[in-house]
């Protein structure tokens, strides 16, 4: 299986993705109109990574910005790693936030407490 | 001649950032983020209230985009499609974000009451229905998930203004405000 890369734009995130580590990492703004498109092909991908996972997968997300049609794509993403998690396997989500962001921070809180799975909602340091 | 330099100065006495009337499109809004946001990489030293502003407008925006899509009309002379009314203005307090666009009128109620629950529960009921509707509600075909006036109450800690002006029997005019304080005068 492929890695899963996408650069950085000016209003969609950094992503990388490694079926062969299980590490995933989002990272920067996710404010484009059409989110369901954009994440259309990273859902895709995540569908095929459960049918031949790692024994461990971590991800690490840290965004600057976010609109609101991504919070839903960004809680789908998120479910495919519960999905992961129920079936056994170890699974960890890292949300990261800078210390003054507290917008942020809820942001990551309220994923967590939507989801059945382990989230640590962390300041970057 | 019309005295533009009067116009000019009422525009920067009143610290306008940026005003805009006509079509809005996905692309136009795309260019008033970047102008916006490069000016406030300048004028704001607060990275929390930078965000809030940023974080806003790109709610307002899009929502303003998404909903114009939904009724391009031309009744009686009047253009009810992509046009609209962008304001930005600060002062020492707060930032204000202000649309304006025509609305059918059927589509008042339905507004009002959604702006009027969002006005009317607490901070914690605010977060509280975000997350119901994140978890649970519908996605339209961009994505739009009908948190952005929540989104918006939640991080300015404001309440909505709104205005309907009636101008016909079919359309009104929706104003809507919101004022983002400067987290720093807190």
């Amino acid at each position: 299986m492929e890695n899963f890369h996408l650069e950085a734009r000016q209003h969609t995130p950094f992503i990388s993705f490694d079926p062969n580590t299980g590490i995933m990492e989002m990272k920067g703004r996710s404010t484009p109109e059409n989110s369901v498109e954009y994440y259309a092909p990273v859902l895709e991908w995540l569908d095929n990574y459960l049918q031949s996972p790692c024994t461990q997968t971590v991800v690490s997300v840290q965004f600057e910005y976010f609109n609101t049609s991504s919070s839903k794509c960004i809680l789908d993403v998120f479910k495919r790693f519960a999905q992961l998690h129920k079936t056994g396997k170890s699974v960890k989500i890292n949300w990261y936030f800078e210390e003054e962001d507290e917008d942020m921070q809820e942001a990551g809180e309220d994923y967590s407490d939507i989801l059945g799975v382990p989230f640590e909602v962390l300041v970057i340091s | 001649m019309v005295d533009y330099l009067a116009l000019y100065e009422k525009m920067h006495d009143n610290n306008i950032m940026l005003t805009f009337k006509g079509e809005v499109s996905f692309d136009l809004v795309n260019s008033i983020l970047k102008i916006i946001e490069d000016r406030l990489e300048k004028i704001e030293e607060d990275l929390k209230t930078k965000r809030k502003v940023y974080n806003i407008l790109v709610e307002c925006l899009q929502n303003l985009c998404n909903h114009l899509d939904d009724s391009v009309i031309e009744d009686e002379g009047i253009i009810t499609g992509k046009t609209a009314l962008l304001l930005i203005e600060t002062d020492m307090a707060a930032y204000r974000l202000v649309t304006g666009n025509y609305i059918p009128n059927e589509k008042i109620e339905g507004l009002k009451s959604r702006l009027d629950e969002i006005n009317s529960v607490s901070k914690e009921e605010l977060r509280e229905l975000y997350k119901r509707i994140l978890d649970n509600g519908q996605y339209g075909s961009k994505g739009n998930a009908g948190l952005g006036f929540i989104d918006i109450a939640r991080k300015s800690g404001q309440k909505l203004q709104y205005s309907f002006q009636p101008v016909n029997d079919k359309f009104s005019f929706f104003s809507f405000q919101i004022d983002v304080p400067k987290q720093g005068n807190e």
